[in-house]
């Protein structure tokens, strides 16, 4: 279909979807990465500073979702493999810094969301990965 | 028609000026990497065939550039499978691009390739070979020479580099204000690394690992040419200058090093040291100190001099303490003690070096000993030189370093 179409006329279709900031964001997932023996329960302090963060993502619209998750104690790794299903105790991989949560963001590119996942209050203490959404 | 030498040279001399121009341009208005670097291939392969019938073009720039484009909308239109949205993307964009294609400056699609391809979600040693590849024109397998590295594992290096800036939307622009001063040092980091590989190559090494010195340079006077109101890329170009300027001094007949102090400086090529100080100049007119001008100033204090005993030692050491202000490294700060032991006494440099010791930073790096063992010489406590002369010794990296060392020990 498009073959048949003349550059010119797929300019005119085209340009509002090509312009920086237009209708083709990325998704990325910041996965907040700390050491759970040294960050534990709730603190006052800390809860403020994400919920400073959430609202200033929030007002910027660029936030999709995210979640706080219980410590890897809580985790189960489930495995299903030649048919049989494995079931674990504990997170995937025992290392140092585990998930404790994640956020999904709506951004232009990789820049912003390294932005956004520098402004994470974990950033401080722990590691943020940035992981761009498969998008299919 | 042109004589067919003449018409070669001609080609090639477009490859050298204008392969990182098309590339980035291609890169900007396709978005996809692989298809650029294919299609600026092509056309000047295009242009081997004909030019040597058709004559050279006017402009060769703009030949290149819409034939390389011509391609590039070809086989997008003919791309059968993929997605849809990115074809019609790039059609688009190659489309409306004409106005863009001769701005200068921060405009210009060869800084946003540099930038994007010395991005710091990249690895580093990715960021260099992407940036030979794209901007200079280096084949994968020359880049491999370069690095001494298997053609496969470069050439993997830059699939998966292209790859992440695919996948992750690493962003092809100039980055904003804010970010600048970061990653236009990203930048200079590279093209300085990629300077000292060629620096620290041996005269038998392959000659495209001896280029690489030249390549740093014209990517250094490229990033100039576009940006010539930052004084550390004036910095950066004027050092690299300075050190290539001496460089048929640095190795004598048996290849050994030849250490500043002794190199003949007839053999400096005093144009290339008159350009560097110019460009120096126009660094520190812009009021900006930076680590890169003070370390080329640290250098023309050295290429200034007719001979070793000439040199200000006095100035050196105090670019070196306000180089130490900026970065505070250990390394500096052993080069340092050198230089106030030059101007000020064998033992004002050996204060420095015994602060170094006790903080036990350099503790495996073998010039913070030989450079003990120097200062101690001069002041006559030979015994103690000896002793540290044999611990450098123990720790000197290569065979070239070993021998020099040696030769110091034999004479306490």
């Amino acid at each position: 279909l498009f073959a048949s179409l003349s550059i010119e006329r797929l300019i005119v279709r085209l340009k509002d979807e090509t312009e920086p900031g237009g209708a083709n964001p990325m998704r990325y997932a910041l996965l907040i990465c700390h050491d759970e023996t040294k960050v534990v329960g709730t603190d006052p302090a800390r809860t403020q500073a994400f919920a400073a963060f959430e609202d200033e993502m929030t007002a910027r619209a660029v936030l999709v979702g995210g979640e706080r998750l219980r410590p890897t104690t809580s985790a189960t790794t489930v495995r299903v493999r030649d048919g049989d299903m494995v079931i674990a105790d504990g997170p995937f991989a025992e290392t140092k810094e585990q998930i404790a949560g994640f956020y999904m963001v709506d951004c232009e590119d990789l820049d912003g969301a390294i932005e956004i996942a520098a402004k994470i209050p974990a950033a401080c203490y722990g590691s943020i990965e940035v992981r761009p959404v498969w998008e299919i | 028609m042109g004589d067919i030498a003449d018409v070669q040279a001609a080609v090639a001399e477009a490859f050298r000026s204008e392969w990182g121009r098309v590339v980035a341009y291609l890169i900007r208005v396709t978005g996809q990497w692989d298809l650029a670097e294919e299609c600026a291939q092509d056309a000047f392969t295009k242009a081997l065939e004909r030019w040597p019938r058709d004559g050279i073009p006017t402009s060769p720039a703009g030949w290149l550039k819409t034939t390389a484009r011509n391609r590039a909308v070809d086989r997008i239109r003919r791309e059968k499978a993929g997605d849809a949205k990115l074809r019609e993307a790039a059609m688009s964009a190659l489309g409306d691009e004409e106005s863009r294609f001769d701005d200068n400056g921060i405009g210009d699609d060869r800084l946003r390739l540099m930038f994007t391809c010395c991005h710091p979600a990249l690895p580093v040693e990715a960021q260099v070979a992407l940036t030979l590849r794209t901007l200079a024109g280096l084949t994968t397998s020359e880049i491999a020479r370069a690095f001494m590295v298997p053609t496969e594992t470069m050439a993997k290096r830059l699939v998966r580099a292209k790859g992440k800036i695919r996948d992750a939307a690493v962003p092809y622009r100039v980055p904003p204000a804010h970010q600048l001063p970061n990653r236009l040092m990203a930048v200079l980091a590279v093209i300085y690394a990629l300077f000292n590989e060629g620096y620290s190559a041996s005269a038998g090494a392959d000659l495209v690992r001896q280029n690489l010195c030249a390549e740093a340079i014209r990517l250094g006077r490229l990033l100039v040419e576009l940006m010539p109101d930052e004084p550390e890329a004036l910095g950066l170009l004027s050092m690299m200058m300075l050190h290539d300027a001496r460089r048929p001094a640095r190795v004598d007949a048996a290849g050994d090093l030849v250490t500043l102090e002794d190199q003949d400086r007839r053999l400096w090529d005093i144009a290339a040291i008159g350009e560097a100080t110019a460009v120096l100049d126009d660094a520190v007119r812009l009021r900006r100190p930076g680590p890169y001008q003070l370390q080329a100033a640290i250098a023309t204090c050295h290429a200034a001099a007719p001979t070793a005993a000439d040199t200000d030692w006095a100035e050196i050491a105090d670019l070196y303490r306000r180089l130490a202000e900026m970065v505070p490294s250990p390394v500096v700060a052993l080069n340092r003690a050198v230089a106030v032991a030059m101007a000020d006494g064998p033992e004002a440099g050996l204060l420095i070096v015994e602060k170094l010791e006790q903080s036990g930073v350099l503790a495996d790096y073998h010039l913070l000993p030989a450079t003990r063992a120097d200062l101690l010489r001069r002041l006559g406590r030979n015994q103690q030189a000896e002793i540290a002369y044999r611990r450098a010794l123990d720790l000197a990296p290569t065979d070239a370093e070993r021998r020099y060392l040696a030769k110091r020990l034999a004479e306490v």
